[in-house]
């Protein structure tokens, strides 16, 4: 089984989030980057069909030179070859384009993404890549089992889970479930040795249309003060007479 | 022409974001100067969706359909999309139209832009506003397709009576085999149960709570105020709690009118998946919690004196206002 996890290259959780250029450009200064949650949650499931079907793992992104450290590091997890499509990540569906491409040239048997990217929440790139390859699609997968090119996946939904039977090729967008926290791994100073020699091929991406373009960003207005209050009464009196919500 | 919205229903009943959809797309008719069509897929009642400001329904009635299928939900509504010939299809933020979106965009070629939370700024351009970066910013994304597809964040809009008269017109979408590639084994979901994504009262606890034992309280809480429970990543983590429950950027998204934190110090990954809630209440011993920053309301005081407190008095709330 051939399989191709898409990572994003995202601002780490607790980064301040600013804009430059006239707002409208996020501000990378100071921003450490990691991989996505959702595709690391992927990544690991995908670490874990390596290790028991013996199957191959390459990592692709879309994004410029600065990307490299985050595949580098999911080489270092244990991918064993990763791609770099050397464009930056304009919106979702160019994305899915360049990364359908690349589904489309290694012949992937499973793709593997994550539900949403933390910074821009799009939640579409891999249903896209599913709609634009022709292969089966689960979103936000909670777990999946394959044998032979036979598929049981289950999904979240809204107030439980849903097991879905299909059939490879398949794209899922993966979340934590996909496997636990707990599995998730740090990469050890071997698998960091290895992740330096092994193959990072970069390539130019292909001409698209653009479908849609961030002209400016905005920061909510900020939030006045917490009002405390020191008994039940006068919180429901405020939850009921000026928040109105009970 | 007409704008097309989706309009969910789960065993025949519209939800609530169903009607929020409506008054949203409504909202978009009247600056394109058009109406409003809803697709309602094995939906009952659709007289109802007249309220809300459409003036035409269009019914499937398909047994295929009775299980949520997304690859054939969304050849169904690009159907009737071009069949009205829309410019502007709407849909909502609810994990099957989360699963339907991406296929519906690339289906229909048109630009797509999710957790949208007001109208556009502008038609022409089109020029419309949605959260990002976990709610911390919004940005404004110029749509430059013909079609354009409107993912609604939940709550935000609002559901806007506007009574239209209106007209239901039968619909049968052309599927293939290939739409049933994916197929649903078995659902698995709690009865009776108010769900995070539907509820307008979420109260959730945290590791405050000491133990799994104690949260017989936290869930009499949710009782009283016809609310869902939810919990913290640390308590799925423990076992406490199924995971289901856990709401933060990890874990499920909430969009409540309002939050409960109880025994929750707010971290910042919690807070990046609870921020949309409109009224945010923190109960936690600790002053210096994050989650206080992030509150409306709080008291800084024992869980296991407040809420007890707290249940009493919402009971005596409730019957004095029934």
């Amino acid at each position: 089984m051939k399989i191709l996890v898409c990572i994003s290259h995202v601002p780490d959780t607790t980064s301040r989030i600013n804009f430059t250029e006239g707002n409208s450009k996020f501000d990378t200064n100071g921003v450490q980057f990691v991989i996505n949650p959702n595709d690391e949650f992927g990544l690991t499931r995908a670490m874990w069909f390596k290790e028991k079907q013996g199957a191959t793992v390459h990592v692709v992104n879309v994004g410029g030179p600065e990307t490299e450290p985050t595949l580098r590091k999911a080489l270092a997890i244990g991918a064993d070859e990763a791609i770099r499509v050397n464009a930056p990540a304009t919106d979702g569906f160019y994305v899915a384009k360049q990364l359908a491409n690349i589904a489309n040239e290694g012949e992937y048997d499973l793709i593997i993404g994550g539900r949403e990217s933390i910074d821009y929440n799009g939640g579409m790139v891999p249903g896209m890549i599913a709609k634009l390859t022709g292969a089966n699609f689960v979103n936000m997968c909670i777990n999946i089992e394959v044998e032979g090119t036979n598929v049981t996946a289950a999904r979240e939904i809204d107030g439980g889970n849903e097991i879905i039977n299909t059939s490879l090729p398949l794209v899922v967008a993966g979340q934590k479930g996909i496997v636990e926290e707990s599995d998730l791994r740090i990469p050890n100073m071997r698998g960091i040795m290895q992740a330096r020699s092994k193959p990072l091929k970069v390539k130019e991406p292909i001409d698209t249309n653009i479908e849609t373009k961030i002209t400016g960003f905005s920061k909510p207005d900020s939030k006045g003060a917490v009002k405390l209050v020191d008994n039940v009464d006068e919180l429901i009196n405020l939850l009921h007479n000026e928040a109105k919500v009970i | 022409m007409s704008v097309l919205v989706y309009t969910e229903s789960e065993e025949g009943r519209f939800k609530k974001i169903a009607f929020e959809a409506v008054s949203y797309a409504k909202g978009i008719a009247d600056m394109l100067g058009t109406s409003v069509t809803a697709i309602s897929i094995n939906g009952n009642n659709t007289d109802q969706l007249g309220k809300y400001g459409a003036s035409k329904v269009l019914q499937v009635s398909n047994d295929q359909l009775q299980s949520f299928n997304a690859s054939a939900y969304a050849d169904t509504i690009a159907q009737a999309a071009k069949r009205e010939a829309s410019p502007v299809v709407i849909i909502s933020s609810s994990a099957n139209s989360k699963y339907l979106a991406p296929l519906l965009a690339v289906n229909m070629e048109a630009g797509f832009v999710p957790n949208v939370t007001e109208l556009p700024t502008s038609t022409s351009p089109f020029k419309i506003s949605s959260t990002v970066f976990s709610n911390k910013a919004f940005a404004t994304t110029e749509i430059t397709t013909e079609t354009k597809l409107i993912g609604l964040a939940k709550n935000a809009f609002g559901v806007l009576e506007n009574d239209t008269s209106l007209t239901t017109e039968a619909f049968s979408p052309s599927l293939s085999e290939n739409d049933f590639n994916t197929k649903v084994a078995s659902i698995e979901k709690a009865k009776d149960k108010v769900t995070i994504a539907d509820a307008d009262i979420v109260v959730s606890a945290g590791r405050g709570m000491k133990g799994p034992e104690n949260w017989g309280m936290i869930e009499e809480l949710a009782e009283v105020l016809g609310a869902a429970t939810a919990c913290s990543k640390p308590v799925s983590d423990l076992g406490w709690r199924p995971h289901g429950e856990h709401v933060g950027q990890t874990g499920k998204p909430v969009s409540s009118n309002l939050y409960i934190a109880i025994g929750i110090s707010g971290a910042i990954q919690h807070l990046a998946g609870v921020n949309s809630s409109k009224v945010k209440v923190v109960i936690n011993n600790d002053p210096e919690a994050p989650f206080f920053k992030a509150a409306d309301y709080g008291i800084v005081g024992d869980a296991f004196e407040f809420v007890p407190l707290l249940i009493e008095k919402l009971k005596e709330f409730k019957t004095n206002n029934a």
